[in-house]
């Protein structure tokens, strides 16, 4: 199965080529500005914001595609009872901000090279280890985690397709108990797996 | 080439109620060839004895110890020295692209970007995934990722390969492609394989049955001792 979703492609577009920390904190930004302007015609300007944005990436069309399918059906739900509790302006403007949040998120990933996340963290944490704090492993952590998302839902596909084989697809325990079972034993492999390449070891 | 030596090394683990179980009973051996095989049936203990080399396992007694350096107590030393390859090579490639997941290894030893991104590239270079720098470690096929496994583990250029059942997973094309680079290696090679091919080129083999070393020898005479056991009817 091939899993792209968020994986860096490297480039020379402007936002390739922009420092980390400018990158991370323009996703700060925007993110709170999406989260604190109401109103769907805001909405909408963000996220032709986030589509500029994805364009002067150069991210392709697919990669979109496959890795906000999961963002839009959580957003069309989200926004289904929004619309059922509150109004439909509410509705759009949440349904439009969750799509624009998405895709900033993976205009920032598909544009920056999870080393290139890692330095940048290690640096800035850098004057913390007089205080006991270890950037390397804080660094590794955060790079862990974003790159668990793939994984984690290669092993939620496998787990799922293992119960339709069975038959058991209408019974969330024969697909939930497995899969939760496997993301642990995959971190438990993951961690011996770092300890073996002697990652964490200083 | 590196000495390994297990002095009555033993590995236990809690069973329940029924207390203490061992998976490696006492062991003592000093290997030294360039290139050791382990057979064994499943549960034999040959994955425990291997894990014990890098320290990933530590002896719940006696001693292991590589170039004189104690697993359980120089660790971090030891897994310098020695590199360890697993199955399952997805568990073992944690970051999104290939390029990436060797830089993950060279971190420690290179700290200048430019020089790390180069250094990865290059040991990409020589296990044939130049081409494949920036691709997804989820796109590969089953071989390319055991070799990018491989590359990970040998850019930092231990002095021993610990790779345990590094061709289980793969067809025949892919086993015999891992098998050639596995034997082209100038490093300490300590094989634990199924694949009895394979450990026929080793220099040294165990037989590792019911956690302990049931046979310590040439290949040929190792590979038959493990066949005639398998063939017997179980007592």
């Amino acid at each position: 199965m091939s899993m792209t979703v968020g994986v860096y492609r490297p480039g020379r577009t402007l936002l390739h080529r922009l420092p980390v920390g400018v990158k991370l904190i323009g996703l700060a930004i925007g993110s709170i500005a999406i989260v604190l302007v109401r109103g769907p015609l805001s909405a909408v300007i963000f996220l032709a914001l986030a589509v500029v944005l994805a364009l002067v990436g150069r991210l392709e069309l697919g990669v979109v595609a496959r890795a906000l399918r999961g963002v839009l059906i959580a957003a069309v739900i989200v926004a289904a009872f929004q619309w059922w509790l509150f109004s439909l302006d509410r509705a759009v403007e949440s349904l439009l901000d969750l799509i624009s949040l998405g895709l900033l998120a993976l205009t920032l990933t598909v544009t920056t090279a999870i080393t290139a996340m890692l330095d940048a963290v290690v640096r800035w944490l850098t004057p913390l280890r007089r205080v006991g704090l270890d950037p390397e492993r804080v660094a590794l952590t955060i790079g862990l985690a974003v790159q668990s998302l793939p994984g984690t839902l290669a092993l939620a596909v496998e787990t799922r397709d293992a119960a339709r084989a069975r038959g058991l697809e209408r019974s969330p325990r024969a697909y939930l108990t497995p899969f939760v079972i496997r993301v642990v034993a995959r971190a438990h492999e993951t961690g011996d797996a770092l300890k073996a390449r002697g990652i964490g070891d200083d | 080439m590196a000495e390994i030596r297990l002095e009555e090394a033993e590995v236990r683990v809690e069973d329940g109620d029924a207390g203490q179980r061992s998976i490696l009973s006492p062991t003592t051996l000093t290997l030294s060839e360039q290139r050791i095989g382990v057979i064994g049936g499943n549960g034999s203990g040959k994955s425990t004895l291997a894990r014990l080399v890098n320290g990933l396992v530590t002896p719940t007694s006696g001693r292991v110890l590589v170039d004189g350096l104690d697993v359980a107590r120089d660790g971090a030393a030891v897994r310098r020295r020695v590199g360890f390859s697993f199955t399952d090579p997805a568990a073992q490639l944690v970051m999104p692209t290939c390029v990436e997941d060797v830089e993950l290894s060279l971190r420690r030893r290179e700290k200048d970007r430019v020089r790390r991104r180069q250094l990865a590239l290059d040991t990409l270079a020589r296990f044939g995934l130049a081409e494949r720098a920036d691709v997804s470690v989820h796109a590969l096929s089953g071989g390319q990722r055991q070799l990018l496994a491989l590359a990970g583990v040998l850019a930092t250029e231990p002095d021993v390969l610990v790779a345990d059942e590094p061709t289980t997973l793969l067809d025949l094309r892919n086993t015999r492609l891992i098998g050639d680079v596995l034997f082209g290696l100038p490093q300490q090679l300590v094989l634990v394989s199924h694949d009895l091919d394979l450990v026929a080129r080793c220099d040294r083999v165990l037989v590792v049955e019911d956690g302990r070393v049931r046979f310590d020898g040439a290949a040929d005479a190792a590979i038959a001792d493990y066949v005639g056991s398998v063939s017997r009817p179980a007592p």
